[in-house]
């Protein structure tokens, strides 16, 4: 039989229906050893109020839809477990930054339209019949950028990150490390077709590196190093075009 | 559709968190370093007459330019610290398909910033 204790979850609650104003309720939940912060909130719903709204999927940190704030900190729940919290309470909210649709369900939107516009995928610089076979990689091609093909869009980086929390017209940490994830692809040649939104002032230029969204991100991403890249490449790009405009070519 | 909340950030937003009272800290180091160069272009104006240049030398060496002197060489310190902790993050060599460990970068360069330091200390004191 599994260990077995006691918490209480403070759950950020908002029923747009019935209430103005977003308020807190606390759950006290029996535990076991292996529960996880999402498990805590599956056992308030199925046994304790079925009114709590929330995402969830995998229960693996494979989805990225369970992503809220625990004790302030943006995590995904089914990873943290509850026994490694020493507070008397574990606060559960909504991510940080997001507006907020009910109990802990946010509004992903904004993400969702900004997430398309850096051309997230292989713009080859000739498209090739598929006779041909496939685009071919070595090993060491495929790990340049495979540390930042690794993100599950779960949005903790936008949540850690202040510069999206004072304006979130800033592009944000995960799409822009989706475009640095293509731009070092060997495959892909869309670098210079990227650079107008990448470059744009909502993007890489906005970020002032706190660097909070590689520390909360759940598969090691790194968003702060590759918008760090992105500034070096495309700053090398730019004082490549003033020395050779016409791009060295005639 | 049904209302939705915001929730913005409050004013003492960067006193949440230690990461980001660092990195408003590491932002403010550029105050540090704005004053110091206004110290010196006083410096600078006053060297043309020997009356100006007394009264800035009677402040460099008064309590105020000691604390101030103080102040800055910290927060040029820790703003250094932190430029060097970045440079694995653009700097990024890779051998085959294994990247060098940020730590040596880092280090490399925390070895150059002290061997430059060292030089420049050389040559004014010397």
């Amino acid at each position: 039989m599994a260990v077995v204790d006691q918490t209480v979850l403070e759950v950020h609650r908002y029923l747009p229906d019935d209430e103005a104003e977003p308020r807190y309720q606390s759950y006290e939940i029996t535990f076991q050893d292996n529960w996880v912060v999402l498990d805590g909130l599956n056992h308030i719903k199925d046994e304790i109020d079925p009114t709590l709204s929330f995402r969830w999927s995998c229960r693996m940190g494979v989805c990225g839809s369970c992503g809220m704030m625990v004790n302030g900190e943006p995590a995904l729940t089914c990873e943290k477990f509850i026994r490694d919290y020493d507070t008397e309470t574990i606060k559960v909210e909504p991510l940080a930054h997001f507006p907020v649709v009910r109990d802990l369900v946010i509004n992903m939107e904004d993400f969702m339209e900004k997430l398309p516009s850096v051309s997230p995928w292989l713009i080859p610089a000739e498209d090739k019949p598929v006779e041909e076979g496939e685009y071919l990689q070595t090993p060491a091609q495929v790990a340049h950028y495979k540390r930042f093909s690794m993100c599950i869009n779960c949005m903790l980086c936008y949540s850690a990150c202040p510069v999206y929390g004072l304006d979130s017209s800033f592009m944000g940490p995960a799409v822009l490390a989706l475009a640095e994830r293509y731009n070092l692809d060997s495959r892909d040649d869309g670098q210079r077709r990227r650079a107008d939104v990448v470059t744009a002032h909502e993007g890489i230029w906005e970020c002032t590196y706190v660097g909070e969204c590689t520390q909360v991100c759940p598969k090691g991403v790194d968003p702060a190093g590759a918008i760090q890249m992105l500034k070096l490449s495309y700053a090398l790009d730019w004082a490549k075009s003033l020395v050779m405009p016409k791009g060295g070519e005639g | 559709m049904t209302p939705e909340i915001t929730r913005p950030l409050p004013r003492s937003w960067w006193l949440k968190r230690a990461p980001y009272f660092q990195f408003v800290i590491r932002e403010l180091t550029s105050l540090a370093v704005f004053a110091y160069a206004l110290l010196l272009i006083w410096g600078m104006w006053s060297a043309a007459d020997a009356g100006s240049f007394s009264v800035f030398y009677d402040f460099l060496a008064g309590p105020l330019s000691r604390w101030l002197h103080l102040v800055v060489v910290v927060l040029a310190l820790y703003h250094t610290g932190t430029w060097i902790a970045l440079t694995p993050k653009v700097v990024v060599i890779w051998r085959e398909d294994e990247r060098v460990e940020p730590d040596l970068i880092a280090g490399a360069n925390a070895i150059v910033f002290l061997l430059i330091s060292g030089a420049v200390l050389w040559l004014v004191l010397a």
